[in-house]
């Protein structure tokens, strides 16, 4: 067995005593130290999917771009259009170098026609930061609120029913991708029908000092309808069977929305972005690479970094891979050549000493049915 | 769960049960599968294999990650565990008894001395725990 090294000093976020009495096991990820599971990562995925799970997010950061020329900045940053969202939208976007590659993946929240939060990759806080401060020739205003907000993420088809009677918003009347801010516990708080599971749920974003609470009092609610704490591990395995991008792995500073299935956070008909003459000149040229999926065909589990070979010749790498829990197949996420990248056509995945095959196959691996 | 005192085990957290004409079956602590978590997938070398002390020996992998092990001790694979294939998860249930991984013919028993016995690997542990906390 190969020992786990950790850094020191990681950061806590306020439920870091919660976690240790629940028996989670914490691992040190993008500078914190984080649950990565508690009953074990088969269980906690299975609930979300079927029940319901918590998340305690907290390492997430949340920037406001504030001011007259707030929206202006984050559509000179950030590749979807931030103009299209009304008061109390959310919307998934890319943060852009001038290349027209990934600083980082984002949600846009529009707090008011002078505000918008930012809600980034805690191992990207720094560099965002540092990218919006460097590209604001407007003079917006840029401040780092992540101190200031504790994130727990409720998710999994009983979250409405476990969450509402918490608060008196009108929570189910709330479209996926919208937010309301309202009161939750009797604290204030931002309540956004969001998620990183390819499930219904709501990410609740609060002062850190009320986070125990939050927490506990929907732990209790949800207990005997099956509702678990879910840790790290689960959220990356609920959101590769969604085929949801994680930055560093799907996308990085070489990757471009076109590659990586994220055109549609891509509009390069919103006026001047980082990144968007490049983009709109790489649209015209046929495409190199393209983000696919894979499913095993012999034993084997594809991991990140892993090259893939098509008649002896390697063609790509895995970028994520895992078993895919309530998909019962090990699937996996990867950059393969264009002429490849066709549901049907077998691929070897170089698994160690061994190429196991893999066939690609259309995403997501997993798609929730829609509500009867 | 407890540490059979017949067993010798390593750093790495494999463990070695006591010798029986010469043979001797290998398999992970229950410390390395909850460290572990989730095991889902185990490849093991074949019979007649021959494992060199410290060498990799096979893997096995949980939801979340690849480990490998690393045999204990020199000898040649005289039976495998083949029910690991279809129930990896008998490694998070039953470690140190049914989901034992191989058999080895050692070539030498004497090396087994060198590895720790149950009260030192739990001493062992209990270091490695506090480390992390």
């Amino acid at each position: 067995m190969s020992a786990i090294s950790t850094p020191a000093e990681p950061r806590r976020t306020p439920l870091h005593r919660l976690h240790r009495q629940l028996g989670a096991k914490m691992v040190p990820f993008a500078g914190w130290e984080m649950p990565v599971e508690y009953a074990g990562i088969v269980a906690e995925h299975l609930a979300v999917r079927t029940r319901a799970g918590l998340f305690d997010v907290s390492h997430m950061g949340e920037i406001l771009v504030a001011g007259p020329h707030a929206l202006e900045l984050v559509q000179h940053v950030t590749s979807n259009d931030a103009a299209r969202l009304k008061c109390g939208q959310a919307q998934y976007s890319g943060l852009m170098t001038a290349e027209g590659t990934f600083v980082d993946d984002l949600l846009v929240h529009k707090l008011g026609d002078e505000q918008y939060l930012l809600v980034v990759n805690a191992a990207n806080l720094d560099a965002d930061l540092e990218h919006l401060r460097a590209n604001n020739p407007m003079a917006a205003e840029v401040r780092d609120l992540s101190p200031e907000y504790a994130q727990i993420a409720l998710q999994g088809p009983l979250a409405l029913e476990i969450i509402k009677p918490f608060s008196p918003a009108p929570l189910a009347t709330i479209p996926y991708y919208w937010f309301i801010q309202d009161r939750f516990l009797g604290f204030e708080a931002l309540l956004a029908r969001t998620g990183y599971t390819g499930e219904d749920g709501f990410e609740i974003y609060l002062a850190p000092e009320h986070a125990e609470a939050a927490w506990n009092a929907l732990m209790e609610a949800g207990r005997e309808r099956g509702l678990l704490p879910c840790g790290l591990g689960a959220r990356n395995t609920l959101r590769l069977e969604a085929a949801m991008a994680l930055y560093g792995h799907e996308i990085n500073r070489q990757t471009t929305p076109w590659e990586a299935n994220l055109g549609w956070i891509c509009k390069l008909e919103k006026a001047e972005f980082l990144g968007r003459e490049r983009l709109a000149r790489l649209r015209q040229q046929p495409l190199q690479r393209k983000l696919i999926g894979l499913e095993m065909i012999e034993p084997g589990i594809a991991r990140d970094g892993y090259p893939l070979f098509h008649c002896g010749r390697q063609v790509g790498q895995v970028t994520s891979g895992s078993p895919g829990p309530f998909v019962q197949r090990n699937i996996a996420l990867g950059y393969a050549p264009v002429e490849l990248a066709t549901p049907g056509v077998e691929l070897q995945v170089a698994i160690r000493a061994r190429h196991a095959r893999a066939r690609v196959v259309p995403l997501p691996f997993y798609k929730r049915a829609p509500k009867p | 769960m407890s540490y059979p005192k017949n067993y010798r085990y390593t750093a790495e957290h494999e463990w070695v049960a006591a010798p029986e004409n010469g043979r001797a079956r290998i398999g992970i602590t229950d410390y390395a599968q909850h460290a572990l978590g989730d095991i889902v997938f185990v490849e093991l070398p074949a019979a007649g294999a021959h494992l060199e002390a410290g060498q990799p020996l096979g893997t096995v992998e949980s939801v979340k990650a690849v480990s490998e092990v690393f045999a204990p001790v020199s000898g040649t694979v005289t039976a495998v565990n083949t029910s690991l294939s279809a129930h990896p998860e008998l490694i998070n249930q039953d470690p140190h008894a049914g989901a034992w991984m191989v058999e080895v013919q050692l070539d030498d028993a004497a090396p087994l001395d060198k590895l720790m016995d149950a009260t030192r690997y739990e001493a062992f542990i209990a270091e490695e725990q506090t480390g992390k906390a």
